[in-house]
């Protein structure tokens, strides 16, 4: 197995009153794809916002337990730095209302960089990254917002590899497609796992199983609190899982 | 059903004369002004009224040139004042303000839009031109362009800032966290993408604002000296031109109104003219630039 990128230890997490997740301990390893399925409301989006602390944006949100990235306590780190580390894509494809250029190059600016020529490289590499160059390379000034779902979808991978993180996080990154732009981004993902740690929350049995290393199950009761039930292999989740409950929602039995 | 087409038919008509009626009120008053204004035009041509300084009814001099530039003056400065202040503002109370102080400062810009104009004047004449006056510079007398268009920054703030708090609160909230999970600061996101996402709504709050502060007439009248010059610096010092006294395209006309009659009062509906003219150019000329940058936003 691969060194461990990101972990948690009886994490847990409480909006207000609310408890969403309850003792989760889980090792995500580097340079593969994790798949976080589960049925809806068990807390596979707010497990993987853990990782680049984007729960901190509501009010009354309160933590237990550690959540690491490279062996760091994530919740010490200064923010910015860790969300440079740890990149997001969003279910529903939100390009800035910017050029193509201007979206990509939106995080190394931030970041400081103003060079020119520095940028454009940067917009290259990762539009090229993002599988998306030969696209929209006449046409880097036209907005992001003129793409069709699935182009915009590469654009917001494009302009998350920008920052060059480590990890990218992916919450149903392809919900909102059609089949043939997922199959895109499907293909996409296993490119991207040669340099990237890359964590997918997906509703998707298949697509778990075409483009996953290794699977966590999410299962809540009627406590609504988000448990891990069981991680493991993808081969081994989806031909030998160990615990009831996931054979029953892989299997199509809820869900 | 045939009832029921009849209702429905009936209804549109009713909107339809509804909506259509502020475009006939726009364009008769229009026309009313133009053609009250057309003797005077006549005598004089556009040059002679709106090429010439001086405006000396008794003299049949009705030149309105130094009153455009103290209304455009003075509006301008209110601008500078007013605008940065409102934005900051409305980022304030959409991005930055906690719940409680929200609570607070919003009545209170909301409260601003409520005071009569002639109250906003009144605190001008006994609060700031007094304190204008201060400036040790002959011959201002602390009534002005200054004062004025301090009062008129004041005046415009709340239609500025709460446009533009819409307008920020309105950008999609996934533009936010796009910004931030890229590893951009609060402030960060805020000027690279709220403001420019919301660019729209905050042109329209500059239009309404600039249409606000050119039509504004009693507190100018009150503040602003309504000497027929052209705005000029009382010194060596160019600064001490905001001293100096002046009068607007509005206040030439409410002053003198009463008592003009022939080409008088001719000359004072082509100031008013001008007045609709300006914000007319002013209306023409934000559609474009909006209009621009969406082409480039799409
Ligand atoms: N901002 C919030 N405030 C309060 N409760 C929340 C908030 N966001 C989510 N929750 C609750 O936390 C639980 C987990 O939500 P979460 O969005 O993480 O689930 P999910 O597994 O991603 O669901 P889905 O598959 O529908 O996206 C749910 O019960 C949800 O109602
Ligand atoms: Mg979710």
């Amino acid at each position: 197995m691969n060194a461990i990128k990101l972990e948690t230890n009886a994490y847990s997490l409480f909006y207000g009153k609310f408890r969403a997740l309850e003792d989760i301990s889980l090792k995500i390893p580097e340079k593969q794809v994790t798949a976080i399925i589960g049925p809806s409301g068990c807390g596979k989006s707010t497990f993987l916002r853990t990782f680049n602390r984007m729960n901190d944006l509501i009010p009354g949100v309160r933590t237990e337990g550690q959540a690491l990235l490279d062996g760091e306590d994530i919740f010490s780190m200064d923010v910015v730095a860790l969300r440079q580390r740890v990149g997001m894509v969003f279910q529903k494809p939100n390009p800035f209302p910017k050029s193509i250029f201007d979206n990509v190059a939106y995080g190394p600016r931030v970041n400081g960089i103003r060079d020119k020529k520095a940028l454009d490289e940067i917009v290259e590499t990762s539009l090229r990254g993002a599988a998306l160059w030969n696209e929209v390379k006449d046409n880097l000034g036209k907005s992001g917002l003129a793409l069709s779902g699935g182009q915009q979808q590469r654009l917001c991978i494009a302009r998350a590899l920008a920052v060059k993180p480590s990890v990218i996080l992916m919450d149903e990154p392809a919900a909102s497609l059609d089949p043939i732009a997922t199959q895109r981004i499907e293909e996409l993902i296993r490119q991207l796992v040669e340099e990237y740690t890359i964590v997918i929350v997906t509703h998707n049995m298949q697509q778990a199983g075409r483009v996953s290393d290794y699977t966590a199950f999410f299962f809540t009761d009627e406590s609504r609190t988000g448990k891990l039930v069981e991680f493991n292999l993808t081969r081994k989740i989806f031909t030998n899982p160990q615990d009831k409950r996931t054979e029953d929602y892989i299997t199509g039995r809820f869900g | 059903m045939q009832n029921k087409l009849q209702v429905d038919k009936a209804v549109r008509t009713v909107l339809l004369i509804s909506a259509s009626l502020s475009i006939v009120i726009v364009v008769s008053i229009f026309i009313f002004i133009f053609r009250s204004s057309l003797p005077a035009f006549k005598e004089f041509g556009v040059q002679g009224l709106l090429g010439e300084l001086t405006w000396r009814p008794a003299n049949g001099s009705f030149g309105i040139l130094a009153m455009i530039v103290g209304s455009v003056m003075v509006t301008l400065m209110a601008l500078v004042i007013g605008v940065p202040l409102a934005i900051a503002t409305a980022i304030f109370l959409a991005e930055i303000a906690p719940r409680g102080v929200q609570a607070v400062v919003r009545p209170a810009v909301q409260l601003l839009a409520g005071i009569p104009s002639v109250v906003y004047g009144l605190f001008g004449m006994v609060v700031l031109v007094p304190l204008i006056r201060r400036i040790p510079v002959a011959g201002n007398s602390g009534y002005g362009l200054l004062s004025a268009a301090i009062v008129l920054a004041v005046m415009i703030l709340p239609t500025i800032t709460s446009i533009s708090e819409d307008a920020i609160r309105a950008v999609p909230r996934a533009y936010t966290e796009a910004s931030l999970a890229l590893g951009a600061t609060h402030l960060q996101t805020i000027f690279q993408v709220l403001l420019p996402a919301g660019k729209s709504g905050i042109v329209a709050a500059l239009i309404l604002g600039i249409g606000r502060a050119l039509g504004e007439t009693m507190a100018m009248i009150m503040v602003i000296g309504n000497s027929v010059i052209l705005p000029a610096p009382l010194n060596d010092n160019p600064l001490t031109v905001f001293l100096s006294q002046a009068r607007t395209l509005t206040g030439n006309i409410a002053v003198e109104i009463n008592y003009a009659s022939g080409l008088h009062a001719s000359a004072l509906f082509a100031t008013g003219v001008v007045l609709f003219m300006l914000i007319m150019i002013v209306n023409v000329s934000a559609h474009a630039f909006l209009n621009r940058s969406n082409a480039l936003a799409n």
